[in-house]
């Protein structure tokens, strides 16, 4: 129980104090961990380390704050765990292996940056809005008003000049005497959406996704589109793909930013983006990708609380940015382990289990989440976006699982990948006739702009071809190559085509792993003019051997 | 219920009085490490077994400590040989990798692991025995005594007739021991454990004592956690040595879908799956190859590898249609050709081949089953 008159609080952060490392001379440890469930006088509360030693009668410190990040500058190319701290920052402290209970500051208080003022004294602000920029890298890196003042307030002082994190760069004042001081960052509890306040008080707007996010991945842009601001799924058994199909997605999408949050799976997967991000060009701007990106990383033996935390912590962050007009790209990887993490903790608190023990408020976290994806516009007028694309990991493959299922409930594009394709190595191996995007009419205004009026139309037939090919394909497993017509054999060698040059990208191919839009347009118009012509091949060997050929050439 | 601790006996309960005392040592378990483990056999509760010198005057080190930073770690780039070819040619293994060999009750999976152990070049071998009858301790025993490497090997191992309880400390015993060579002595070593659904089944049943809710088929829902904890050891330390773990795991009823192959597959880099006595091409992933293919072996490894693939699965296509009694083209009678050699001289898990070698013979293999213009392989 804690110590002091504060109250308890559901969903303070508090710290346990364990008592051992101070009797053996080791720095204090403060070990982190969440009120979950708050009864009478005493609080239930999930640590977010290892709580080897902790016993009856250890102090308890009260925060008085709920699980927060800091927003400001410097968090592009940062890696950070599941709870903000900063990878890199600890092992220069700590060597080979995270400890348990350190304290550590998420942004570098020592690093300055250039502060320039877009507000001057006298001005009246609220929470949002934009007092001046620092350049963090190409970014112009907006400093808002927190988000949780309330009312309007009046600048009062406010300095250019090159600042630490830390430093006061203006003071507002509610015109009754009391005064606020702002520095370059402010605290945000993550599991609450920061444009809520603002929305309902009218200075932001929640926008309807009207635009594609180019992936320039083929299957995607043209089959199954995710809209700009839109939200999608990736499920998958594993070695079907997903990391590789979401690392793609995040290197060549038209983004500005893009968080990682690499959510309860391998650690050598993360070593690659950090290892290679930085020598990779952003494809939408100068610098390289590492420049645009955040990492959050708490991968599969990190404290399995902190990996329920991490998503939260992505996702605020990106709802940080998309705050300044930016269109920001949230990748996670997996959607299912955070849920376990979440089953994990239920199961500690002994909540009655629903499905596969997960919680009953599964499906709402899942919906709680993807939610906070969105076109914003912000009270200065810009309108940023947040992506989110998350992958599942169905137990047994089997997609009928709670996770898929929930997700499928909520999201708008499911990227479904089959063993059978990724068997074949036909990459990405999302299959085609299992996977839909519900955007293609939201979108297809968009389309018809860009793309001219017949693309949804023709994108629909190929989609048939693939049907029909199938069904072809089945057929023959039956009867044999020789108990099938010969029109048929056409529509299954067209389809098959159409698949291997035009759905199928690979990934370590310096040319094809990334197809710009009107690459993809060009392409398609040619594959497409293949799949309606009308051919009149005498025998079914002649048909393969053009058709093998045909493919040959791309 | 604020003052009751609930306490997992190791040797079991029976016979147990409730008038028993209980003397609390205020530590967590640990495991001896020094020079001296090295030639050594200990079990899951850490006690020598092999009746060599006592050791309980040489340090010793926690287990199940914490996780390596994943900023300390580094890409996985240097293969770790094992002259097998299906693994060698088709699948590499890679320093710090971790991939299990699924398999089947029945199947030669201890022969082959003990093989790797003896074959692959680490400095240091652990290996972890989870629930192993006597027979198969012994087995392991003597190959890596007849095979010289005993001297630079510990073994850890867990008895079928042993507690439970104690299986469960295995791998964390064998992983903390191997974590502290990798990166106190900046040894290569190789971690091999078997088996590793034993261990999920003691899992299972410790979690079932406990009336914990199961997720799955029985097994507790952090089922994935837990592996992935002893899974993640594996690691190549920036400035220093590395683990690399090799495990396998029977799949009840040969069902990789059920629980313990499932979450293992979703967090190893790769499989092999060992069935029929031989490594099936098919179903096997190792997720770092790309990292070592032709940038430490051979030029011609990566185009030689799918080369061969796409013709055994051709092969494969073509054995199919004459189960079916479909009609075979001069073409298919190649590929039966082909799978039939493929078979014999690279996936039997007798074969045994340095990789150069391997690749010689994988030109030799398509020379004598095809036209150069069949191969459409680029220049
Ligand atoms: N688009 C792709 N192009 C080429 N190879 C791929 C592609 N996607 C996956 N692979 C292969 O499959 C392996 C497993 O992919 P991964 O994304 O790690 O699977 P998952 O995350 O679903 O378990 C990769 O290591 C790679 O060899
Ligand atoms: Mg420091
Ligand atoms: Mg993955
Ligand atoms: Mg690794
Ligand atoms: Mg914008
Ligand atoms: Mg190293």
């Amino acid at each position: 129980s804690p110590l002091g008159d504060h109250p308890l609080i559901k969903n303070e952060v508090v710290y346990i104090i364990p008592h051992g490392p101070e009797r053996e001379g080791k720095p204090r440890e403060y070990l982190k961990a969440e009120v979950l469930r708050v009864r009478g006088k005493s609080a239930e509360a999930q640590v977010f380390e290892s709580t080897a030693g902790v016993r009856i009668g250890d102090q308890v410190i009260q925060s008085g704050d709920m699980l927060s990040v800091a927003l400001g500058p410097g968090l592009l190319s940062t890696v950070f765990d599941g709870l903000q701290n900063p990878l890199a920052e600890i092992a220069a402290d700590h060597g080979f292996f995270l400890p348990r209970g350190v304290l550590t500051n998420p942004l570098d208080t020592t690093r300055k940056w250039a502060f320039q003022p877009v507000r001057k004294s006298g001005d009246m602000v609220q929470a949002g809005d934009v007092i001046g920029t620092v350049p963090e890298g190409r970014f112009e890196h907006k400093i808002m008003v927190p988000f949780s003042l309330n009312g309007a307030w009046t600048v009062e002082r406010i300095r250019e000049g090159t600042f630490t994190i830390e430093d006061v760069v203006a003071t507002l004042s509610d015109g009754q005497g009391k005064t606020r001081d702002l520095t370059l960052v402010q605290n945000w509890p993550v599991r609450r959406p920061i444009p809520d306040r603002l929305v309902s008080s009218g200075r932001a707007e929640r926008l309807y996704p009207s635009e594609p996010l180019i992936t320039t991945m083929r299957l995607i842009d043209t089959f199954f589109p995710i809209a700009r601001g839109g939200m999608g799924c990736i499920p998958g058994p594993f070695g079907a793909g997903k990391t590789v199909l979401q690392s793609l997605i995040s290197r060549f999408s038209a983004v500005n930013i893009v968080i990682v949050v690499a959510c309860g799976e391998r650690a050598g997967e993360v070593v690659e983006t950090i290892t290679e991000f930085p020598h990779q060009s952003d494809p939408s701007g100068g610098g390289t990708l590492m420049d645009r990106t955040v990492i959050i990383c708490n991968t599969s033996s990190m404290p399995v609380a902190a990996r329920e935390a991490s998503i939260y912590t992505g996702i605020t962050l990106g709802e940080y940015y998309r705050q300044m007009g930016f269109d920001v790209l949230l990748i996670a990887d997996s959607t299912s382990r955070w849920a376990q993490a979440m089953r994990e903790t239920s199961g500690r608190l002994e909540e009655i289990p629903g499905e596969e023990a997960f919680p009953a408020y599964l499906d709402s976290s899942i919906k709680g989440i993807y939610e906070r994806a969105g076109v914003i516009r912000t009270g200065d007028g810009k309108i940023g976006s947040l992506t989110m694309i998350g992958t599942v990991s169905p137990a047994g493959g089997n997609f009928e699982e709670p996770v898929t299922q929930s997700t499928l409930g909520t999201v708008k594009t499911f990227l479904g990948l089959s063993a059978e394709r990724a068997y074949k190595r036909f990459y990405p191996a999302v299959d085609p006739l299992l996977s839909w995007s519900r955007y293609h009419k939201q979108l297809a205004t968009w389309y018809e702009t860009n793309l001219g009026s017949d693309w949804v139309a023709q994108v629909e037939e190929m989609i048939d071809l693939l049907r029909r090919g199938d069904e072809v394909n089945r057929m023959m497993q039956v009867t044999g190559e020789e108990g099938i017509s010969i029109e048929d054999f056409i529509v299954q060698q067209k389809a098959l085509f159409l698949d291997m040059v035009y759905l199928q990208q690979d990934a370590f191919d310096d040319v094809d792993a990334s197809a710009p839009l009107p690459r993809q347009q060009e392409t398609f118009g040619i594959v497409y003019r293949v799949a309606k012509h009308a051919f009149d091949f005498p025998e079914k060997d002649e048909a393969r051997r053009f058709f093998t050929e045909l493919t040959s050439l791309f | 219920d604020h003052d009751m601790v609930s306490l997992q006996v190791n040797s079991g309960t029976k016979g147990l009085a409730n008038n028993a005392s209980v003397r609390f040592l205020g530590e967590s378990a640990k495991v001896t490490y020094s020079e001296n483990i090295l030639g050594r056999v200990f079990d899951g509760a850490g006690t020598p077994i092999d009746r060599g010198p006592s050791l309980s005057n040489d340090p010793t080190v926690p287990i199940g400590g914490p996780s390596a930073n994943p900023m300390k770690r580094v890409l996985a780039s240097r293969m770790i040989r094992t002259d097998v070819p299906m693994i060698d040619v088709f699948n590499c293994l890679v320093e710090s990798q971790k991939i299990p060999i699924f398999s089947v009750s029945g199947e030669p999976y201890n022969q082959f692991l003990a093989r790797i152990g003896i074959q692959a070049d680490a400095d240091i071998v652990v290996f972890g025995g989870l629930g192993l009858i006597f027979d198969d301790y012994a087995f392991f025993r003597k190959q890596f005594e007849d095979a010289g490497v005993f001297p630079r090997t510990v073994m850890f191992v867990n008895q079928a007739s042993d507690p439970v309880v104690e299986r469960l400390q295995v791998p964390d015993m064998a992983l903390a021991v191997a974590e502290k060579f990798a990166v106190e002595d900046g040894k290569r070593v190789l971690v091999l454990m078997t088996d590793m659904t034993a261990f999920a089944d003691a899992m299972k049943e410790v979690s079932i004592a406990m009336e914990r809710v199961p997720a799955n088929r029985g097994y507790p829902g952090d089922l994935y956690s837990q592996l992935a904890r002893r899974y993640e050891k594996a690691c190549d330390f920036k400035g220093s040595g590395s683990v690399t773990i090799l495990t396998v795991t029977t799949m009840p009823g040969n069902d990789v879908t059920h629980p313990v192959p499932d979450n293992t597959g979703y967090i190893t880099e790769g499989q092999f799956y060992l069935h029929s006595g031989v490594i099936d091409p098919f179903g096997s992933l190792s997720r770092l190859k790309q990292h070592v293919i032709g940038k430490v072996t051979r030029e011609d490894h990566s185009q030689i590898m799918n080369t061969m693939i796409r013709f055994y699965s051709g092969g494969r296509d073509a054995e199919q249609k004459l189960s079916m009694a479909f009609e075979l083209s001069d073409y298919d009678h190649q590929l039966l050709k082909f799978s039939r050699l493929f078979r014999e001289r690279f996936m039997d898990i007798e074969v045994s081949l340095p990789l150069e070698a391997a690749l010689d013979l994988c030109w030799q293999t398509l020379a004598e089953c095809f036209e150069p213009g069949q191969l459409m392989m680029k220049q």
